[in-house]
């Protein structure tokens, strides 16, 4: 069911990863998500692989969980996996007409598979970790230097939060139209692919409307509580950098430079 | 035979995730042909699940249930014929409607069922006949209906595909009292004229009262009775204490009767309470 996706949802916990700061969470995801990228050979992709599984365990959110924001994607996966299998080059293992496997390919295969899973995976404990207005206020401001260029930041976050915050309300409706066509005879489980795309039109045309339905209403309910951007705007609560944040930041150096250190000592397996 | 029947259905939502909730616990009924079957109960109480259950959307965890005597997840391929003999108006039906015209959308049921253009025309102006759809707007684009317009085109997409069982969820919520009058006089001549099984859930019991011939009463996920109007009704205080009520106009014959006039408390419409207060001063 679509109500199963649990990508970008909340799931509220106690755990260290929760009490983090959202700043340093932010900044942090960004820094793993680059040194998933710079690995470049097996030691190197283990180790931030390895770093990464830890601080999902540490989330203390089951790890079903995870799996399932990553059935989102899986399609995505397999599809770059499958296609970098073809690509590269090295010893050819296996050759049948134009189709050549070769190691560089295998490798290729195997990295990049890893590396979005791992993405995904490190991607969804910010989500699931921060509530979305914490994540909002974070992302104001790591931003608010940009307000000097007049660029919108308090907007920018707004708008980000109102997509984060409406994805499970979207799934949600999602659900109830495709019961409602389903139970007027659509059938969305067989058929060859156009006439699967075909048969998502019924979906699609309500939930556009009812997504425009909802966009005017929530304007006009902000409108109503004299909402009129970030100026002069107080928080309830205040970010914090704790000793957690400290921690946090001396770990993912430690996991950082080992990654370096296995990219320059170890012969790269990928380009 | 019965029309329908439930056999000692269960059924749990997110299984062995932290969001496990049983949503029916052990629910056996059988709903006879031709009946017109009201569903109360508490918000979260299980009616929707239920429902939702008899056409095959959902599929119940443990416990069977029958159409016409032949088990609906026998054969999993052919779930959809049940969709089709099981017609489900959902709350709100109005944001399904997707087509350009409303005749389209009305015909989207019958087409998917492959019914040739002759008889898929029939089946929709039948139905647009039953809900009061004037022929003009047929022709229109679903969205530049009125709110209870679109009500009507999407319920009539549902009664095209000509269905032994309706069930309506909830159908009159956020209509004006005019309206919803109309839409449950228009489902009483529906199930009337078609003789066929209707299954109505509602908050109201006025609404209820007014149209059931029997009542299945819903609790935390359990059956709690399923019994005719005037059985159920009669158990006031039971049905307060799950979150329920009885129509106003018996509870008023009930405070009437407390105070000492003989009058019959098992009274569930306006003018069944009007005419039992004239005789009661003959």
């Amino acid at each position: 069911m679509v109500r199963d996706v649990t990508l970008g949802q909340y799931m509220p916990g106690r755990s260290v990863i929760h009490r983090l700061d959202a700043r340093s969470k932010i900044v942090l995801l960004f820094a793993y998500i680059v040194f998933i990228f710079v690995s470049v050979n097996y030691m190197a992709l283990m180790l931030i692989t390895m770093a990464s599984l830890l601080v999902v365990l540490t989330t203390r959110i089951k790890f079903r969980m995870y799996l399932k924001s990553m059935k989102v994607i899986l399609i995505v996966v397999l599809f770059t996996g499958i296609l970098n299998l073809f690509y590269g080059s090295g010893d050819t293992l296996w050759e049948w007409q134009f189709i050549k496997i070769t190691e560089g390919g295998i490798n290729n295969a195997v990295f990049v598979t890893i590396r979005i899973a791992t993405l995904v995976l490190i991607s969804s404990v910010l989500t699931f970790t921060t509530s979305p207005t914490d994540l909002t206020d974070a992302i104001e401001r790591l931003l608010s230097p940009l307000k000097l260029l007049h660029v919108k930041v308090h907007e920018i976050a707004m708008m980000m939060t109102i997509a984060l915050r409406f994805i499970p309300v979207l799934l949600e409706e999602t659900d109830k139209i495709m019961n409602a066509q389903k139970a007027r005879g659509a059938d969305m489980e067989s058929g060859n692919i156009m006439k699967r795309i075909k048969a998502l039109i019924p979906v699609l045309i309500p939930l556009f409307v009812s997504s425009f339905r909802r966009a005017n209403d929530l304007a006009m309910a902000m409108e109503c509580r004299c909402y009129n951007g970030g100026k002069g705007r107080t928080r309830m609560k205040i970010l914090k950098f704790s000793l957690w944040d400290l921690w946090g930041l001396v770990f993912s150096i430690i996991i950082f430079a080992g990654v370096i250190l296995c990219n320059v000592y170890f012969p790269a397996t990928v380009r | 035979m019965s029309v329908l029947k439930a056999e000692n259905i269960r059924l749990v939502y997110g299984a062995g995730t932290s969001f496990e909730k049983t949503a029916l616990d052990d629910v056996s009924f059988e709903i006879e042909k031709g009946e017109l079957v009201g569903v109360i109960g508490h918000t979260g109480s299980g009616k929707s699940t239920l429902v939702q259950l008899l056409n095959g959307l959902l599929k119940p965890t443990e416990g069977k249930i029958y159409l016409n005597g032949k088990d609906i997840w026998k054969e999993p391929k052919k779930i959809r014929e049940v969709r089709f003999k099981v017609g489900m108006v959902f709350q709100y039906p109005e944001y399904q409607l997707f087509e350009e015209t409303v005749y389209k959308d009305i015909a989207f049921g019958p087409k998917n069922m492959g019914l040739s253009e002759e008889e898929t025309d029939k089946k929709v102006r039948m139905a647009a006949e039953f809900v009061g759809l004037k022929e003009e707007l047929l022709d229109k684009l679903p969205f530049d209906l009125s709110g209870g317009e679109k009500r009507r085109a999407a319920i009539a997409g549902v009664i095209a595909m000509d269905p032994d069982v309706l069930i309506l969820d909830e159908p009159t919520a956020g209509l004006d009292p005019l309206g919803r009058d109309a839409l449950l006089s228009q489902i009483k001549d529906y199930h009337e004229v078609r003789k066929n099984t209707v299954i109505l859930v509602s908050h109201s019991m006025e609404d209820i009262a007014r149209l059931a011939d029997r009542i299945l009463v819903m609790n935390k996920g359990h059956k709690v009775m399923l019994d005719t109007s005037e059985n159920v009704f009669a158990q006031g205080k039971k049905l307060e204490e799950m979150g329920l009520r009885v129509p106003q106009i018996t509870k008023i014959m009930m405070l009437l009767r407390e105070k000492g006039l003989p009058v019959n408390t098992s009274v569930l419409t306006v003018e069944q309470g009007f005419n039992e207060i004239i005789n009661m001063n003959r």
